[in-house]
Order: C-alpha cells, then structure tokens, then sequence
C-alpha cells in the first residue's frame, strides 16, 4: 500500500468514525469526504457503501444526483461563476464566458495543470452584488470581464512570488 | 403529556434574561462607544471582513475601549459593507460603502474628534437631531420589519443579544400552553407558509397533531434555491435563533421530539450561524430534555442540502434527509400524516418559523391586523436587478409592486425605464407595468401568472429582453428537472431548445403555439411544484411580451439588444474621440483596433465576443459604443 493510500484510508476512518452507520448519514458522509478530499473518490465511495450495508449503486445515484458533488480531482483555486437571475440580467453569462476564455477550459472542468476548475452555481443569494463568482470561497463582488482578469492577474503574481520563494 | 401544574421554566429564565439584558445594557448604556459591522454574505461580497480587521486595528493601535460585533443584515444591501458606530451621547449611526480606510477615519473622526463624517452618513438606527434616521426615509412609511426587526441589529453569534430583544419570551408562554391551545392560536391567526405556496399553517400542523404515529418531526425549510432570493439566507445569517424559537415552539404544538432545519450547501455561512445557535440554545437549555423545567423535550439537527433545486419540495426534502436523491413522490399521503421516515412531519419554511414567536407573543388579534383579507402577515423580498436599493424589505401584505420598487426600492438603476419585474423564481412570472397597481399578496399574484414565491424579485429594465429571460428560466428548470415525470423531463428540454432556436434567430411563428401546447401539457402532467410552475415564465411572456417574441422571430431583432445573436457592437464614427483608447485597453480579446486613415476606433466583428467591456469603458461624455440590432445594421467596412 502506497503512502497515498494509506492517507486516505486514514482519512476515512476518521470520518466514519464519528458518524453511526444508518442510511440518512449517506449525504453528510459524502459531504466531509468531499470537504476533506475536493471530490468523492471511487474507493471511499465504495467504502461507504460497505459501512452503511448498502448496494453500491444507491451511493453513486445520490453522488451523481446532486449538484454539489464532483467525481474528479478540483483544481488548486475553485471559481464558482453564479448563475442567479440577479446575476444573469446583470451579465453572469457573459462573465462565464470570461473565465472561460482566460481559463481556456468549459465549466465542470479543471485547467490541465490543475490550477483552477471552473463550474457554475445556481445562486449565492448575494444578488444585490450582482455579478458574483465565488473564488476559493470567497464572494467577489460585481465580477464582470475586467474583474475576471484583475483576479487572475492576482494569482499569477501571487505564484510568481511563490515560485521566486522557493527557487 | 401531563399538564405541568406550575409556570412552567420562569425561574430558570427569568435568570437567563436578566443576565442577558444586563448584559445587552452594559453595552449600550455604558461610557464604552460600540461598533457593528455587518458581516452577512452581502457585506462579506462587498469587502467587510477587510473592514472588521480595519476598525479591529485602529481601536487597538488608538488605545480606544470600545465594543466590536458582527451583526448580520439590515437589508440596505446596495450600500455594502455598512459600519454602524455607536457613541454615547450620539445616535448610533451607520455609514454605507465603507472602505477599510475609511473605517479608520470613520472610528478615529467619531471617537475620538466627535465628528460624525456626515458626508458618509446614510442613516441613524434611532430619531435624533443630528443625522436623519432610517425612519425618516421615504421607505419607512411602507416597511414594517417584524421578522425582519432584529436582523442588522444584534449580534447573530449571541443569544444573549436575542433574549435581551424579547428572544424566547414567547417559547416560556408556549410552553405553558397546551399543544392544542398553540395550534387553535396559529389556524386562528391564518399564518400561511411563507415559502411560497401559501398554505395555511395551523391547518398542517393541526392534521399532524392529530395523526397517530410516532415520532413526530418537524422540518424547517431553508433550502432557499431560487435564483435571485435571499431571504431565508439573510434571516439565517442575521437572527438564527428566532427560526430555532419558532420550530421549538412548532415541535411543542404538534407534538413533535425532533426537528430538522434544511439549509442550502451553498450558504456556509448560514450553515455555521444555525450551528453555532443550536448550539447556544442547548447550552441555555432551550433544546434537549426537558426544555426550561417542562415534560418537553426537543432536539434540532442541521441537514445540508447538496445543491439540488428540487429539494425544496417537501417530499424531495424528506428523500433528501433520508439519505436518497431528492425525488418528489405523488401526495397523497400528506407529510402531515405520512412524512419523514413514513412519520407524521410538518415542513414549514424559514419565515413561517420565525413568525411563530411574534404571533404567540403578540396574539391573533395583533396579527390579524396586518394584511390583506386573505393573505395576513407581512411578506419579506429580496429586492434585485435594475433596481436602485437592492437588499431586503419587509412590507405587509397588500402593498403595490410600484410602492415596493419605486417607494423602497427607489426606482430603476441609470434613469432607465421599467420594463418588467420577475417575480417567484422560475416557478413565478414576469409582470409587466400594467401589473403595477396590484396590491402583493398570494392570491392576486396566482392570478396574474405568477406567484408569490419565497419572494425574490428581480427588476428588469428597457434592457433586458423576455425571451431571453424565458429561455433562462426554463434552462434552469431543465437543468433541475429531478427527471421522473415525462412531460417535465423532456417537455421543458423541448421547450428551452425552442426558446433557443427564438433566441439565436432561427424561430418561426408557429413555434409560439408550440410553446403554449407544451407548457399547458407540463403543467398537467408533472407531479411536483417544479414541473407544475416551471412554464409560467414562458406563458407570462408570452401574455405580456408577445411583440418581443414576434421581433425576434419575423425582424430576427432582439429589441432590448440583449440577445447576443442577434446584435453587435459598433463604434460611431462621429462620437468617437481621436486621442482616446479606453475601448482599446480594455477589450478582453483584442477586437479593437485603430484606423489610421480616419483616425477612428473599429471594432473586428469577426473577433468580437459581446463582452460588453467597450461599452463599459467608453467615456460618458463620448458614449461612442453603441448596440445595433439586427447586427447586419453596423455598416461594412469600406
């Protein structure tokens, strides 16, 4: 078993743990895997499967159901365009469009050098800051294309310091 | 359950109050001056944590003794983040788009120099002399905070700060009442749920009481998924334990051990104040066993939902907490008899909870008061859009859509003009100006096409087109469309394909029919709220802006000029400053080129991607960026 693995399944047993093996938990469990690891990797979902005494399937029809859950592997910074209708008639569609063009990858995917992943939300509820996308969970306030560029520009600074650092 | 012979839990909470209320004096009468910044997720957007550390930072750097809390949200959105000082001798006033930097001056100027910075002033929380209060604005004579009342104004992360406002007064009466005596009081006051649909409350709770089998739950709904609400998410954040006094006092009248509250993944922020106040309240002995000294007992758990709209159908909430996929299932039977776990279960939303207290605290007679005929009460909106003052308004039922947008709201955005306000989500409609004069309540909105919703409202201006607010709208109910009824799964997939195909310029006439058939098709035969309102936004357009509709399909226009197909950009050739290339710069890929000829800005249209960004930058005293609809109108280059 390599380190990695052994982390993991750690990891897991630490969630399971704290929590009783009855059918309602599934949706919490899958949330604290996804917050410990970014996604639902296949072997903890199986492990769940086998800690709550159900098939296989029920775990992976509740992952694929909801939109929270991601099966793949997120990038370093998370960007959450909200879709809201706040958001929409103020031009959230044309600020996807932004990150995506800059990003270079459609929403649901991750940059190949897992950098960012880019996805949309339905709504934050912050609709009076109209257009919003969440970066790293954090709300950026009236997020049109320039905005787009202002924040990228920020993390790429923030590497460059980064990299300097460790070279 | 036996009647408990004497008053029951006032010793141990008169202790509670009088500790909290000295507490809540000492810091608001004392010599010390007390600053609020509201931090609920508006202010977070708009930069109040960077604020928080600021005004944390020059009271440490000034030697100031002075209070500092997080409170939650007034509802004045628009003018995020907002920093409310308190001195004494001074009214306690709030300052609106407060900078990190001006939050030092702000504190250092009061504080210190007794100067209020009237400049930045945008009300007192109390009437005084000095600056004008939130009262005297326009607004006030239509708002009537009573959910609302202490959100913005207490600390969310103190329960003292609710119990020294009156906070759990009303569950040590309800918890000296019968059960029974709870329930006549809530079907008497025709409290009718707030999330939407508008049922009546006493009815639900009374069947439930009534039902054999046990346990018996209760489950507040915070699964506030529609686009463009925030209502639920505002209370959460700003006055949680309100919404937890109002489920303990539903779980003690229907006789409930249990009790569930359902908010959204996405907002954390909610999610840690609920827990925190459960938290509190257990500690205080309001939840658990034997709350306050009674033969009560009752737990609260927090659910998370994961993201999925459905889920704010009671049965798709109940699959949801059960640990399934949130799919509706066809009632009969009604939660009330057959619910979670196939138990009795009343589910009520947010701001139904939160009204219990105040109508057990103040009677019927006090609730019945408010309102309309049928709709009692006061409705809370999340005002959005091309409107002025964006945030949250309470008003009582039967106030006009123009009083709320033009009164509270203040108007559209830029002097434009009012086209339509969505009202309901994607399970509401969009009404037009006719609808204006309508007096808000659940039955005048169904009757227009579109309903009360959880109360989002989203303006819309001269902009904006309807089409494309249709094809939005069912983009999103297709999305969500949990997939088990036909007609919903596959009618509203045709129907957003027809509103594309109207939307990009390939529309026929007859579509519109089409679009008709379909959505009376859907509404019949879909089991769930989701299906059975999912059309609404395309028939209310429909009724309303069916001359949008023709545009787009006989001018191949889009009149609003929203629809990127069917419109460009184009730099006029007059207007156009020699010397200046803000459009230029900001262009996000480069479209934008000088013709040295003529000495003029022009725009690639083959590299164009609508952006908008040049219309943005372009100088107001220029305005040279214009929008042509159909695109063929901008003029080929010579």
């Amino acid at each position: 078993m390599s380190s990695e693995e052994a982390d993991i399944r750690d990891k897991m047993k630490g969630i399971l743990e704290k929590v009783g093996n009855k059918r309602e938990n599934l949706i919490p469990i899958l949330q604290q895997i996804q917050e410990e690891f970014g996604y639902l990797l296949p072997d903890a979902m199986l492990e769940v499967a086998r800690f709550l005494n159900i098939p296989e399937i029920d775990v992976y029809s509740v992952a694929t159901f909801y939109n929270q859950f991601r099966l793949t592997p997120p990038g370093k910074h998370s960007v959450r365009v909200c879709m809201g209708t706040a958001c929409h008639v103020k031009g959230g569609h044309i600020t996807l469009a932004a990150w995506q063009r800059r990003l270079k990858i459609e929403s649901g995917q991750t940059t190949p050098d897992r950098e960012f992943d880019l996805d949309t939300v339905a709504c934050v509820g912050c609709c009076a800051m109209a257009p919003v996308t969440v970066v790293d969970k954090k709300v950026q306030a009236k997020a049109d294309p320039t905005r787009v560029d202002g924040i990228l520009l920020q993390f790429q600074l923030q590497k460059e310091k980064e990299d300097k650092v460790t070279n | 359950m036996k009647e408990s012979a004497q008053p029951v839990g006032t010793s141990i909470f008169d202790e509670i109050r009088k500790r909290a209320e000295s507490h809540w004096e000492n810091l608001w009468n004392d010599q010390k001056p007390v600053i609020l910044v509201g931090t609920a997720t508006c202010g977070r957007a708009a930069g109040a944590l960077d604020v928080l550390q600021a005004v944390k930072e020059v009271v440490k750097n000034r030697n100031l003794e002075c209070g500092i809390f997080e409170v939650g949200c007034l509802g004045h959105c628009y003018a995020e983040p907002l920093v409310i000082i308190r001195k004494p001798g001074y009214p306690s006033i709030c300052y609106g788009h407060v900078t990190p930097v001006l939050a030092e001056n702000l504190v250092a100027n009061l504080i210190l120099n007794n100067d209020p910075s009237l400049e930045f002033v945008l009300g007192a929380l109390e009437a005084n002399d000095l600056v004008p209060s939130f009262s005297d604005f326009p607004r006030a004579q239509y708002e009537k905070r009573i959910i609302l009342r202490n959100c913005g104004r207490i600390s969310p992360d103190e329960i003292e700060h609710y119990i020294a406002q009156g906070g759990y007064l009303s569950l040590v009466k309800a918890l000296r009442m019968k059960p029974e005596e709870i329930v006549e009081e809530i079907k008497r006051s025709k409290l009718r749920g707030l999330g939407g649909a508008g049922f009546p409350a006493g009815e639900k709770w009374e069947v439930c009481r009534q039902s054999k089998g046990e346990p018996k739950y209760l489950i507040c709904n915070g699964d506030e998924g529609d686009p463009g609400a925030f209502m639920d998410r505002a209370i959460l954040e700003s006055d949680p334990h309100s919404v937890l006094e109002g489920m303990i006092i539903a779980g003690h009248a229907i006789g409930a051990r249990h009790g569930y509250i359902y908010v959204r993944a996405e907002y954390p922020l909610a999610v840690q104040k609920v827990q925190n106040a459960i938290r509190q309240a257990a500690e205080l002995k309001f939840l658990g066993q034997n709350i306050l000294g009674s033969d009560f007992s009752f737990d609260i758990t927090l659910f998370q939902g994961s993201g999925a709209f459905v889920c704010g159908e009671a049965t798709a909430m109940i699959a949801s907490i059960e640990g399934k996929p949130g799919i509706p299932r066809h009632r009969p039977p009604r939660l009330a008899t057959k619910g979670l776990f196939g138990k009795p279960t009343v589910l009520n939303n947010v701001k139904t909870l939160a009204y219990v207290p105040h109508i057990v605290k103040n009677g019927v007679e006090w609730f019945s008061q408010i309102g309309t005929e049928k709709s009692k009460g006061t409705a809370v909106f999340a005002l959005a859009g091309k409107v002025v003052n964006t945030g949250l308004v309470e008003v009582p039922m039967g106030t006009t859509l123009r009083q709320l947008i033009f009164q509270v709201g203040g108007g559209i955005t830029k002097g434009k003009r009012f086209k339509a306000v969505q009202i309901g989500g994607p399970s509401g409609g969009c009404l037009p100006e006719e609808a204006l004069d309508i007096p808000i309540d659940f039955d005048s909105l169904q009757e227009r096409g579109a309903m009360m919703g959880s109360g989002g409202m989203v303006v819309l201006d001269e902009d904006d087109c309807m089409v494309e607010m249709a094809r939005y709208f069912l983009d999103f109910t297709q999305k969500e469309s949990c997939g088990k009824c036909t007609l919903c799964r596959l009618g509203t997939k045709q129907m957003l394909d027809i509103l594309e195909d109207i939307t990009k310029g390939r529309g026929e006439m007859e579509d519109l029919e089409t679009l008709e058939e379909l959505a009376e098709d859907i509404k019949t035969g879909s089991l769930c709220g989701l299906g059975r309102t999912a059309p609404n936004p395309v028939l209310t357009t429909l009724k309303y802006f069916r001359d949008e509709y023709k545009a787009h399909i006989k001018e191949r226009r889009c009149p609003a000029l929203m629809c990127q197909s069917l419109m460009a950009y184009y730099i006029l050739p007059e207007k156009c400053a020699r010397g200046c290339d803000a459009c230029v710069g900001t262009c996000t890929v480069e479209a934008i080129s000088t013709d040295k000829k003529r000495r003029i800005k022009v725009i690639d249209q083959e590299k164009c991607v609508k952006c908008n960004t040049c219309m943005a930058a372009c100088p107001p005293q220029y305005n040279a960026v214009v929008k042509l609809s159909p695109p063929d109108q901008v003029p080929k280059p010579k």
